[in-house]
């Protein structure tokens, strides 16, 4: 892991295209992107408001098909899977944070980190059971029956992040995990991906524009306007990795 | 997945409830719309529905409808008696005619003429007096319903005298009646006094009414008498329908009910259909989400499809609870189209998300 390209990938993107609109109004977004993903790393994704991250990290994990180009993931590439087998290997391999939680008002935390369990069949009581171990792990398990709307956004977020690795996804996405949080909960957010997220045979995707974030990253490729500009080596395994107390006690990022 | 598809519908309880109301208001208005269309459509057969002893109406064959009887030759009921397997047979009359109240008023009442030994057809509620009164001199029973229309605002008493074509007329008893189609007094009285009390023209023998002998099926008596006296002889039943259809053919009723009713359906439907359009359209990023994190299409709409079955079904309870049950099956399957429909349209919504929706 010394340099940039070396490491497993778990993505390849080979000329990634991706254009919207048609005729007149059509827009070219992805100009070309060659760009990998490792695993067992947390990459970021930054650059400008507009760049094309969102539209990348969409047709990584199979939510958009790309104009152009193929996406290979852990070697397959992404052409040969269509319709539910493209659905279903979302649901088994791929872990989602959105940056407005997307938790659903009617289920209680513990339900809510359960849904990508039940999604895949497991019986709702082990589904239920597992999850409330996730909590337990962003430090919520005295939460896990309350409802979104009784939690902060942060909790929220944690509850976010319990559900997107209930399922031992092998890859976590995070669109601008942090954006809507204020700095504490951010660091907490941040701190809580590279603890509990980052593992040997998983990789960590992040979009981000919070310049705080940059620490936390093994790989930082920056965009600009459809295409990648450069990929950086990062920081954040040299990290000094704080136990989850700390991070709950509020005494991160001081 | 069916559990969350019920945990997002019952989550917001104001929500949940409000689509139930939404639905069951549609589903009122549509029952309540028929209901009234069909038991108007009622009263133009009550007359002949009311009258259950007998199973057979003989009928002149050119008759459309109770309202328009043509007259039978005076021999009839004998003709009738003669066919075998004819139990019993009687004349029975119906006809307009003028009372004219105490006070000088002229009103219009349905008049009915039973047989007068039998009194086949007789009021079978009586709410004052008895029905053996009948047989007394210019004896009529009258319902209670016209008594109201007769003498409004008084109390119920017998012994009140009417006239009726320069005939006295004294009511011996006031009984229950179905409502007929218009609303107009029902006098019965037997048949002899029937034809005294009826204007000249119309002295005729409109009906007889006869039953078959034990072990004589009713269809095979009808055409038996049908043809020993080449005359019409319908069921209850089917002499119902045939006036119902006269009414239906011959009138704006079904033009104007039509119009009131397609209004009924169109609201209702636009209700009903519209809150839970509405209230998928307001989970659709719920089920973006679902769609983003694996969940097949087929189970999305699965749960859209059980939203909808519950909302309609809680819905069309709680809607038919204030309509009649006679339009029970109409509504019913009014609502499983309409909340069927309302479930595609809400499910094509959820079909064609873009899962990358999910990241705006
Ligand atoms: N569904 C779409 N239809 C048309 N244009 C789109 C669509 N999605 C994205 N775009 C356009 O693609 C470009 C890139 O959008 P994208 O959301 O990927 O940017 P981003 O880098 O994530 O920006 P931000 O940091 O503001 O989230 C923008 O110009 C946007 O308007
Ligand atoms: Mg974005």
């Amino acid at each position: 892991m010394s340099s940039p390209d070396s490491g497993v990938p778990a993505v390849r993107c080979l000329g990634v295209v991706r254009d919207f609109g048609d005729g007149e109004s059509r827009l070219r977004v992805l100009h070309g992107i060659d760009v990998d993903v490792k695993l067992g790393e947390m990459t970021l994704l930054v650059g400008p408001s507009g760049c094309g991250k969102t539209t990348l990290i969409s047709i990584i994990c199979g939510l958009l098909d790309p104009t152009e180009g193929d996406i290979e993931l852990f070697g397959t590439s992404r052409r040969l899977l269509s319709g539910r087998a493209l659905v279903e290997f979302r649901g088994r391999n791929i872990g989602f944070v959105f940056q407005q939680y997307n938790l659903l008002p009617a289920l209680t935390a513990a339900e809510n980190a359960a849904v990508p369990l039940i999604i895949a069949g497991k019986p709702r009581g082990k589904a239920i059971e597992a999850a409330r171990e996730m909590l337990d792990l962003v430090g919520l398990s005295d939460r896990s029956h309350h409802r979104p709307a009784q939690l902060s956004g942060g909790q929220q977020q944690r509850v976010a992040i319990a559900r997107a690795l209930v399922h031992k996804p092998r890859i976590l996405v995070c669109d601008e995990p942090t954006a809507a949080l204020d700095a504490h909960s951010g660091l907490v957010v941040m701190e809580l991906l590279r603890t509990v997220a980052v593992q040997a045979d998983r990789s960590v995707l992040i979009v981000s524009h919070d310049q705080r974030v940059v620490g936390y990253g093994d790989r930082i490729i920056t965009m600009s306007d459809g295409r990648v500009e450069r990929v950086e080596r990062g920081v954040g395994a040299q990290r000094e990795v704080r136990s989850l107390e700390a991070v709950g006690s509020g005494r991160v990022g001081s | 997945m069916n559990w969350i598809a019920w945990k997002m519908l019952t989550g917001d309880r104001a929500k949940y409830l409000g689509t139930i109301f939404g639905v069951a208001f549609g589903c009122l208005l549509i029952s309540q719309q028929s209901a009234v269309f069909v038991s108007i459509l009622r009263r133009t057969a009550s007359q002949i529905v009311d009258v259950a002893d007998a199973d057979l109406w003989v009928i002149d064959p050119q008759t459309l409808s109770i309202d328009d009887l043509w007259a039978l030759g005076d021999n009839t009921v004998l003709a009738v008696r003669g066919v075998e397997g004819v139990e019993w047979a009687v004349p029975f009359y119906k006809g307009m005619v003028t009372a004219r109240q105490p006070s000088g008023h002229f009103r219009q009442a349905i008049l009915l003429g039973l047989d007068d030994s039998s009194l086949v057809g007789a009021p079978r509620t009586m709410l004052m007096g008895k029905l053996a009164d009948l047989r007394r001199p210019d004896a009529v029973i009258l319902d209670k319903a016209g008594y109201r229309y007769l003498f409004p605002d008084e109390p119920m008493e017998l012994w009140r005298t009417l006239e009726i074509n320069d005939r006295r007329a004294v009511i011996v008893g006031i009984c229950e009646a179905s409502p007929p189609f218009q609303s107009l007094p029902i006098l019965y009285t037997r048949f002899s006094l029937a034809r005294d009390y009826a204007p000249k023209q119309r002295r005729e023998l409109p009906v007889v009414l006869a039953k078959a002998s034990p072990g004589v099926s009713t269809p095979e008596l009808a055409s038996r008498i049908e043809t020993r006296t080449g005359l019409a002889t319908l069921h209850r039943r089917e002499f119902a329908w045939k006036t119902i259809q006269f009414y239906l053919r011959s009138t704006g009723i079904p033009i104007n009910f039509g119009i009131t009713i397609a209004l009924g359906f169109i609201v209702g439907t636009a209700i009903a259909g519209q809150t839970f359009y509405l209230f998928t359209i307001e989970n659709l990023k719920q089920f973006g989400n679902l769609k983003a994190m694996g969940t097949t299409n087929s189970r999305l709409l699965g749960m859209v499809l059980l939203q909808a079955a519950i909302v309609g079904g809680l819905g069309f309870g709680f809607g038919i609870g204030a309509a009649a049950l006679e339009v029970f099956g109409l509504t019913a399957v009014s609502m499983a189209v309409i909340v069927f429909l309302a479930s595609i349209m809400s499910a094509w919504r959820v079909l064609v998300l873009e899962p990358a929706e999910v990241f705006r």
